[in-house]
């Protein structure tokens, strides 16, 4: 008999029974909340006269619409304002720890809950943001849900879902010089399409993955959302645990690894399904179109519609229409307006030592206005200690305080009018920087730094600084 | 227990376009509040308006579907972010069901939470909908659950749809919360056999 993955094994601890409508009740073992999707499932929990049934598994941050340039208060934005004052409210009522932007503690959920230890291996992890897949890393299961879901979590610490099959991602063999775990997930999701992981939970595994450090495996997991997937994980192991060692929220470290080991998959696990990539074959990769699945090579051209599969062509003719670029074209030269760096995706501390990296000596074109946002405000002390600030300062970077910033643009860091960003966060979406018309392409952090420099979109592997 | 759905009657509307994002349904900077209320005058704003506020003759502001509860759309309808502001804004603009080539699984999940039918058909019979819609747009469709068929004027189409989002409106158990507390202590039990928090 085929042994078992982590997600089956992991799923069946948690599992408290199967509904009437045949979805599974899941035990959540952590529940993250933030600002925009929580307010609403409070104000259904008193609705229905609720009350939170394990406040200490729930933790609250505000990400999505802090400010990063003046977060005193009142915020000027008095929607922002409202919205913070309803997660201080709600947390205070129920007894919910919050890391609010006045403890030091603040920064985007999916920044906070590694940093401090609250993801662990083999926990059933839930917040109401699809970017929740980010803590599959550790080898937890982690969700992002709607907001009806979220006010079934803190009623009952429970949800129903239906259990996805498992697909193996293998990455065999190293991942070149100036090719980062972005470019491998952009990767993924142009070849698999953006609804290729539909009813999957994605395994990353193989040697490229193994070698990865945590942050690494977190961009990776982070987009897993893009491609369709409802979840995607790493095996835990020594990386894992060595990254959690000494984190504020691991109580009793050698437990938590004999669980983790536990619950890894085993050799001879079953999967669903598996795809193989050859790490060596990657090169660097940016977006050119308006989902993240319309991704090429930097030095290669961009696809012509007729070589396309059918169900692509109508995204692609509106892409080429929207982003005003030409089939064949290369994303090489292409000029830009914005950079920005930052986001759940790739706003870590090894995430601005690439991009500082780059930085380092040169100068911004004057043409781009480039904006580095730290993921957290203790991403942000730490690149202070190491002076990545100074960095980016002196080459004409603005260095901002920790939040979502423009990977959304819920504050006041927005695109203006058609703008084109290089951006190293998630969605390429149409209008999803702040301007409607707005451009996005998605990239590394190094490429992006890179990019600012040059005021276009340049190949890192042609710098020297791509190792 | 929330009532039983077992069919949708009503008039349609057709709108054009794979992988349409919840960025495009609802804009983040229309997120910027503390309950769902009101969000549907938002619905599609972007597709809608243009920077001067001049219409550019989206679908929801065609006077032909004003009103018609039942969205006819293609492949990965909802796709991206998470944000439940997104079914909620269509439902609040007037959207009480939806037949797409696929959805993006947690808009999906929103949509059953919210009672709301989200049922699909395959390219071709979406297309030849959309057409019918676009030509007359005042023929009733009707979407019965039970033998999961969708009806159109002459035309009868079998549809699908994810078994458990179906059996919940089925059954009356769409709205989650009072069947997840069903499970009373055997929900503690699991939190106790765990070796973490």
């Amino acid at each position: 008999m085929a042994g078992k993955n982590l997600f089956e094994k992991v799923w069946a601890k948690h599992k408290v029974r199967t509904l009437p409508s045949g979805q599974d009740q899941l035990f959540i073992g952590l529940h993250l909340i933030h600002e925009v999707t929580s307010p609403q499932a409070f104000g259904m929990l008193r609705e229905k006269k609720l009350s939170v049934r394990y406040p200490g598994r729930t933790f609250a941050t505000a990400d999505h619409i802090i400010p990063t340039d003046d977060i005193s208060r009142p915020l000027s934005d008095p929607l922002a304002e409202e919205m913070l004052k309803a997660l201080e409210a709600n947390t205070g009522e129920y007894g919910i720890q919050y890391f609010g932007p006045e403890s030091g503690k603040q920064g985007v959920i999916h920044v906070v809950g590694p940093e401090k230890g609250l993801t662990q291996p083999g926990m059933t992890i839930a917040c109401g943001d699809s970017h929740t897949a980010t803590h599959g890393a550790f080898g937890a299961i982690a969700f992002g849900v709607g907001t009806s879901q979220v006010r079934d979590i803190l009623a009952t610490q429970t949800m129903a879902i239906s259990k996805p099959g498992v697909r193996r991602i293998l990455v065999n063999g190293k991942m070149p010089d100036g090719v980062t775990a972005k470019d491998l997930i952009l990767a993924i999701i142009g070849r698999l399409g953006v609804n290729g992981g539909l009813g999957y939970a994605y395994e990353y595994a193989g040697e490229a993955i193994e070698s990865m450090t945590m942050e690494e495996r977190m961009t990776l997991c982070n987009m897993s959302i893009e491609g369709g997937a409802r979840a995607g994980y790493v095996n835990p192991d020594k990386t894992t645990y060595d990254w959690l060692k000494g984190k504020p929220y691991i109580k009793d470290f050698e437990s938590m690894v004999a669980y983790a080991e536990e619950i890894k998959s085993d050799t001879d696990a079953h999967y669903d399904d598996e795809v193989v990539f050859e790490a060596g074959e990657l090169k660097p990769m940016v977006t050119w179109g308006i989902n993240p699945g319309q991704v090429v090579a930097v030095d290669e051209g961009l696809p012509s519609v007729d070589s396309l599969p059918e169900d692509e062509k109508e995204t692609a003719l509106r892409a080429y229409e929207y982003m005003g670029f030409s089939e064949n074209e290369k994303m090489l030269g292409k000029k830009i307006d914005v950079v920005f760096i930052g986001s759940c995706t790739n706003g870590r501390l090894t995430d601005l030592r690439e991009a500082a990296n780059i930085a380092r000596g040169k100068k911004v074109a004057d043409t781009v206005t480039a904006l580095v946002v730290p993921g957290s405000q203790e991403v942000a002390r730490a690149a202070e200690e190491e002076g990545l600030d100074k960095i980016f300062r002196d080459a004409g970077f603005q260095w901002r305080l920790a939040g979502c910033s423009m990977c959304l643009a819920m504050n006041a860091d927005k695109l203006k009018g058609r703008q084109i960003s290089a951006s190293t966060s998630n969605r390429n979406f149409i209008g999803r920087q702040g301007s409607p018309t707005g451009r996005t392409l998605l990239l590394s952090p190094a490429m992006a730094a890179a990019a600012a420099l040059a005021g276009e979109i340049v190949d890192i592997r042609n710098t020297g600084a791509a190792s | 227990m929330s009532i039983r759905i077992r069919e949708f009657r009503g008039k349609g509307i057709a709108i054009r376009g794979n992988d349409i994002d919840t960025d495009r349904i609802i804009p983040a900077r229309f997120m910027k509040c503390v309950t769902f209320e009101g969000l549907g005058a938002y619905a599609f704003n972007d597709e809608r308006v243009d920077a001067e506020g001049k219409s550019k003759g989206h679908p929801f502001d065609n006077p032909s579907f004003a009103g018609h509860p039942v969205l006819v759309s293609n492949a990965n309808f909802g796709c991206g972010s998470s944000r439940e502001h997104a079914p909620q804004a269509l439902r609040d603009w007037g959207i009480r069901a939806l037949i797409c080539e696929s959805f993006a699984e947690i808009f999906a999940g929103n949509c059953s939470s919210l009672g709301m039918p989200a049922v699909t058909l395959g390219h071709d019979e979406i297309n030849e909908l959309q057409k019918l819609l676009e030509k007359e747009p005042d023929i009733e469709i009707l979407i019965n659950l039970e033998n999961l068929t969708i009806r159109a004027k002459d035309k009868e189409w079998k549809a699908s749809m994810t078994d458990a989002y179906r059996n919940a409106l089925l059954d009356g158990s769409w709205d989650s919360t009072a069947v997840l507390i069903e499970a009373g202590s055997d929900i503690d039990k699991v939190a106790e056999e765990l070796p973490y928090i």
